[in-house]
């Protein structure tokens, strides 16, 4: 029972409390880029999980043959390899989402989390509960892209996956998309907003502590 | 020609300045702006790796892994840009790797000034992301040496001038929950939106 709690904690801790972008700050650099569109934001956030959960569980497994002075390429290597697969998938079966995302797939590999990742946790853990926390962390990363995406697609085209969901009638009494939506500020600054939102919210918990 | 050349580079340093519009190299970014020092000092090991890496990156990807690039091998059908990802991430650590080598045997000085940043360098997106931007937007050789060298300056001049503003951010008493990477990530985009404002210039 124990284990399994374990278990559970390593898998929850990263989507809210730890959650990789709004509290520990890794893996902004593609969270920002892909979210003008739920859209591709869902498909860099599967993306992440896959890359993330398999590196995880395959540096776990071989934590203790890798040499400690080349662990960064031998990371580095098994990343992308697992970044050139889902990039090649992508290319084959979704060739226009792959497009919109350009080279923010590739971007996977140096991205922060999956690098820290592996270092804080995978090379120091057995492969089941490396594999846990690499699901955690690409559901924690994945949540916060499709919040931001939501929010940019709503109010910036009025339009949720590509569909119209603000009705004809509100347009025609005048009102408009917020074109400053899709630009990058904004996306800076909602993240900068829901890390505010989350610290106040976390806040009883910290000053009891 | 020049003309063309200088418009890449006003462009990756302004318009399309690899922070604030393409949101790569965040990570650092927000790490390492506390200090002005040491934003200066990560800001011209970026710009130094960039202009060395940016133009060795198209050399392996236009002799060695775009389709048909292996046609002086005698291999006109050959595809290996899939590995492009690979390459490019083994040849900046690499790079980085001899560069550090390389100060630490020639200059006392610079190697203690950027020595301790050079390693960050290797995973910082900004590096990977200028290489695979170099490729999808085709450009030659001699605009690959000035887009790697415009996308470091323009990085560097964004971590330093964040590190200028965090310093006068510690005097000011933001509401709970907001100091800190809060107060960064708002200000950063209130950044981007100035820089917004160069679009307007037509280069």
């Amino acid at each position: 029972m124990k284990i399994k709690n374990n278990t559970l904690k390593i898998f929850l801790r990263p989507v809210w409390s730890d959650n990789p972008i709004n509290i520990q700050m890794l893996g902004i650099c593609s969270a920002l880029a892909v979210t003008v569109q739920l859209k591709t934001a869902f498909v860099m956030a599967l993306s992440m999980t896959f890359v993330l959960s398999c590196s995880s569980f395959i540096i776990s497994l071989l934590r203790k043959q890798i040499p400690k002075n080349i662990r960064i390429i031998v990371e580095l290597s098994i990343i992308s390899t697992f970044v050139i697969l889902t990039d090649e998938f992508l290319r084959a079966y979704m060739f226009d989402v792959s497009k919109q995302l350009s080279v923010f797939v590739g971007l996977i590999i140096t991205n922060c989390i999956v690098m820290g990742r592996a270092e804080a946790f995978a090379l120091s853990n057995p492969p089941h509960l490396a594999l846990v926390d690499g699901v955690g962390n690409g559901i924690g990363y994945g949540s916060v892209l499709i919040i931001v995406a939501f929010i940019r697609e709503l109010f910036g085209s009025g339009k949720l996956f590509g569909f119209q969901v603000v009705p004809d009638y509100l347009y025609s009494i005048g009102y408009e998309d917020a074109g400053f939506m899709l630009l990058a500020p904004a996306a800076f600054i909602i993240i900068g907003l829901m890390i505010w939102f989350q610290k106040y919210l976390s806040r009883d918990k910290e000053l009891k502590r | 020609m020049t003309e063309n050349l200088v418009s890449i580079f006003l462009n990756s340093v302004f318009t399309g300045n690899i922070l604030l519009a393409y949101f790569l190299g965040m990570c650092s970014f927000v790490a390492v702006s506390k200090n002005i020092n040491t934003a200066i000092g990560l800001g011209f090991a970026v710009v130094f790796v960039l202009s060395v890496t940016t133009p060795l990156n198209w050399l392996l990807y236009h002799y060695l892994l775009a389709p048909g690039a292996l046609h002086w091998a005698g291999l006109p059908n050959m595809d290996l840009s899939f590995l492009k990802f690979i390459m490019f991430i083994a040849v900046i650590a690499a790079m980085v790797q001899a560069i550090e080598m390389i100060i630490d045997r020639f200059s006392a000085a610079l190697y203690a000034g950027l020595g301790v940043f050079l390693p960050l360098i290797a995973v910082n997106c900004a590096i990977l992301g200028t290489s695979l931007f170099m490729v999808e937007r085709n450009h030659t050789f001699i605009e690959s040496v000035i887009f790697g060298f415009g996308s470091g300056v323009g990085w560097l001049m964004a971590i330093v001038s964040m590190a200028a503003i965090r310093i006068k951010l510690r005097y000011a008493n933001p509401p709970y929950g907001m100091e800190g990477y809060g107060l960064t990530m708002i200000v950063t985009g209130l950044m981007a939106m100035a820089f917004m404002l160069f679009s307007g210039i037509a280069f």
